[in-house]
């Protein structure tokens, strides 16, 4: 059986940067894997790349056996047409760091779009089910709210319902509580957490290594566009075995 | 109350000015605005072979006089066999020069919107398609509104050019009045007030939609 997402060997480039450069990494279903490592080490355009908001320039990423994003025609890699990226994106939910909301809509509205437009549901039963995983993120009172009428915390639960409610096989999040108050972090981070805990695929891009600790079953350190060193979060962060991680801890208080 | 007799006495030719200068002006903002929307939308997403064409038309016809358009449009499309009445001349050169303006203001909305916004819905699996319509467009037209509203009434003021051409619209009616009864001061003073009431009318309209979309 194989992992529900496989990367073998991704490479990006924004012109003569190389932002990946041979990432390798398995996610079976039902891990949580959090991802680390400094600012340019090209954990954000990874998550991107398995999204495909970024295009890649080699390498394979396969989610439950699916390559995605590129086909092979005859020995030309070629980019698949628009609407099969589309699908191939909706397996992938993803959350920002800056929630991404669609402002000229209501909470359950931002919920619903995908729902109706991608899944095809009629809007009786689109905001049924915008408004049972609201409730799910602790917003069901604010399902006719406008984000601008939200906090960064409640923007972020609602943009997290946005991307689960269209049932992803893998949940991405990107650095979702750096642009948060200190004190509004905690309800994001305890939303993540009990999804985790009912068994949703995630990769989690953070700096709250507590939180990567608590939450993951597995962390992956990226440094320079590869995966330096993977774990289990006790062992990983107490043991430290190359030196590039050694400074990147030492740096961050846990 | 001499003017207002007179007034009263033309009031059918002062109606017949007005209408054709509102049919006119809504042509042509109607028209300009579906051309303006796809010139903003290429010259934001297009490649740049596509751009290329209607970045020139943009700035072309907006470096020029909107009077010379107006020529242009009635003299130079006869000479190349396409025969156009008066009034359809102005509309056709009307609608040019709305379009650009147009062009220009639907660029910079949709380029102002945060690369975000199409991140999280291709991220959700909306096509580019649905993208525009239900994220992009809705917010752009929010931003687009109050600047439309002065391309708008801009417009209404430069259909009065169509009067060196021969189209009797409101203000060469007004002209052809006072030529009869020489009351210049008064009746260019009603002409006046009426394109204000016209433009004012437009600018009303438009807040109020502007308030209804000022939600959240």
């Amino acid at each position: 059986m194989s992992a529900l997402l496989e990367v073998r060997d991704l490479h990006k480039r924004f012109g003569d940067v190389t932002v990946l450069d041979g990432v390798d990494l398995d996610v079976e279903a039902r891990e949580v894997v959090a991802i680390i490592g400094s600012s340019g080490s090209g954990k954000t355009t990874f998550l991107r790349c398995i999204n495909l908001l970024e295009e890649f320039d080699a390498g394979e990423v396969r989610i439950d056996g699916e390559a995605i994003g590129y086909r092979m025609r005859g020995d030309r890699r070629v980019r698949e047409p628009e609407r099969v990226i589309a699908r191939q994106r909706a397996m992938t939910g993803m959350a920002f760091q800056h929630f991404n909301l669609f402002p000229h809509l209501t909470a359950a509205r931002n919920v619903m779009l995908g729902l109706t437009k991608v899944r095809g549901m009629h809007k009786a039963e689109a905001r049924a089910e915008a408004e049972k995983w609201l409730a799910r993120v602790g917003l069901a009172d604010r399902c006719d709210s406008y984000p601008s009428q939200l906090s960064g915390g409640q923007q972020q639960r609602v943009a997290i319902a946005r991307a689960i409610a269209m049932n992803p096989k893998l949940m991405l999040f990107d650095e979702v509580t750096s642009a948060l108050d200190p004190e509004l972090v905690a309800e994001v981070l305890a939303t993540i957490k009990d999804l985790a805990d009912e068994g949703m695929t995630m990769l989690i891009v953070t700096h709250e290594m507590r939180f990567a600790r608590d939450v993951a079953d597995r962390i992956v350190f990226m440094n320079e566009g590869r995966v330096a060193e993977q774990g289990p979060p006790a062992e990983l962060l107490a043991n430290p075995k190359t030196q590039r991680l050694q400074e990147f801890l030492q740096g961050t208080a846990l | 109350m001499e003017i207002l007799q007179e007034v009263w006495s033309v009031r059918l030719d002062l109606l017949q000015g007005l209408w054709l200068t509102v049919l006119i002006s809504l042509s042509a903002i109607m028209l300009g605005t579906l051309l303006g929307t796809a010139v903003g939308i290429v010259l934001t997403y297009g490649s740049w072979l596509m751009r290329l064409p209607a970045r020139i038309y943009a700035d072309f016809v907006r470096g020029t006089p909107v009077l010379v358009l107006i020529l242009a449009a009635f003299y130079i499309l006869a000479v190349v066999g396409i025969d156009l009445t008066a009034v359809q001349a102005g509309i056709f050169a009307l609608t040019l020069f709305c379009g650009s303006h147009v062009g220009e203001i639907v660029r910079g909305a949709l380029q102002a919107i945060p690369r975000g916004q199409t991140d999280a819905a291709k991220s959700i699996g909306l096509t580019f398609g649905q993208t525009f319509v239900h994220v992009l467009l809705p917010q752009a037209i929010r931003q687009i509104l109050p600047t439309w509203i002065t391309a708008a009434t801009e417009i209404v003021k430069a259909s009065t050019l169509l009067s060196v051409i021969g189209v009797s619209e409101l203000l060469l009616t007004t002209q052809e009045i006072i030529s009869r009864n020489f009351m210049n001061l008064e009746f260019y003073l009603v002409a006046g007030i009426i394109y204000f009431f016209i433009d004012f009318g437009i600018e009303r309209i438009g807040k109020a939609v502007d308030r209804r979309m000022r939600v959240g």
